[in-house]
């Protein structure tokens, strides 16, 4: 395992202040540099060595999951030593964008996006179908919370 | 909620893989669409206030960071209590996810979902002791499930 890495507390203090609010503006750089008592120069330098470092995934806008068609999140029960074939053929599947195993009886979870519901249900039928295994469906009924990041 | 028109797609294509780390970044997009520098951030500034860009920001990545663990909480809460208790447990800072989705009983009792992060599974399950205590009795039961593999992981994506 690659060991974690540790920030500045300069570094810190940038991840945490800037996970929202990335200033809309021409030089949006040189206003966090000013609100951090840093220059520009200075503030792109830690946000490229922050990139090659890995801890930095981008700068940039994250966008609202596509609400125009139908997505839910499903699960299987797989006997465990089918685990990886059963993964495989769901994560073969287009409508997949994402599949975890986890540790429970429901060990395979995935999300589905499709065009409407109706199709969503196809797909879960062809999964059913081609692994004999009964998927749950749980779509999203209500959602509390917008991620805006979380403290470092 | 607005949908987005034919040049906001461009121009979320153009920013979502991150903003260039130069000066004047929404100036290197406005060029590279041709576009001027005052609509871009017009639009952004629209697609924020509308919703459809929740953020825009530094993302860390926290695996690299040491948050190795991810727990999925399951929550069985009374159905008249999971508007009030979702909106107190989103409001966690360490829940990055809260959401209300159904039961499939007699398999699956749980209605409500919260993705609770930390360093190590002791982090997230004393996270998660806090989140049963905040609950009480509505606390009908609860499970973690963690995540031991990413199996695959497509961003969400806009193409034009």
């Amino acid at each position: 395992m690659v060991p974690a890495q540790s920030l500045s507390r300069q570094e810190t203090d940038l991840l945490n202040r800037y996970q929202r609010d990335f200033p809309l503006e021409p030089r949006p750089f040189a206003a966090m540099a000013k609100a951090m008592a840093m220059n520009e120069d200075d503030m792109l330098a830690m946000l490229a060595d922050l990139q090659d470092r890995g801890v930095l995934g981008r700068v940039g806008a994250t966008v609202r999951p596509n609400r125009a068609g139908a997505s839910t999140l499903a699960a299987l029960a797989v006997p465990p030593a089918r685990l990886d074939s059963v993964a495989g053929q769901v994560s073969a599947m287009a409508a997949v964008n994402h599949n975890y195993a986890r540790e429970h009886e429901y060990n395979l979870w995935f999300v589905l996006t499709a065009a409407d519901n109706a199709e969503l249900d196809r797909v879960l039928t062809e999964i059913r179908v081609a692994t004999g295994l009964l998927p749950i469906k749980l779509p999203l009924e209500a959602e509390y919370h917008i991620d805006l990041g979380f403290p470092l | 909620m607005n949908t987005p028109d034919d040049i906001d797609r461009r121009i979320i294509v153009a920013t979502q893989g991150g903003l260039p780390l130069v000066a004047e970044p929404y100036q290197a997009v406005a060029d590279e669409l041709g576009l001027a520098v005052d609509e871009v951030m017009a639009r952004m500034q629209a697609m924020l206030d509308g919703g459809l860009i929740r953020r825009i920001g530094a993302v860390p990545n926290h695996y690299a960071l040491g948050y190795r663990a991810n727990g999925m909480t399951v929550w069985d809460v009374p159905d008249d209590a999971i508007a009030e208790l979702g909106e107190q447990v989103g409001a966690l800072d360490f829940v990055s996810h809260c959401y209300h989705r159904p039961r499939h009983l007699p398999h699956w009792p749980y209605n409500l979902f919260a993705m609770v992060h930390g360093r190590d599974r002791d982090e997230v399950s004393g996270k998660t002791a806090r989140i049963a205590k905040l609950m009480g009795v509505k606390d009908r039961g609860h499970q973690i499930l963690y995540s031991h593999r990413i199996l695959k992981k497509t961003g969400m994506r806009f193409t034009t």
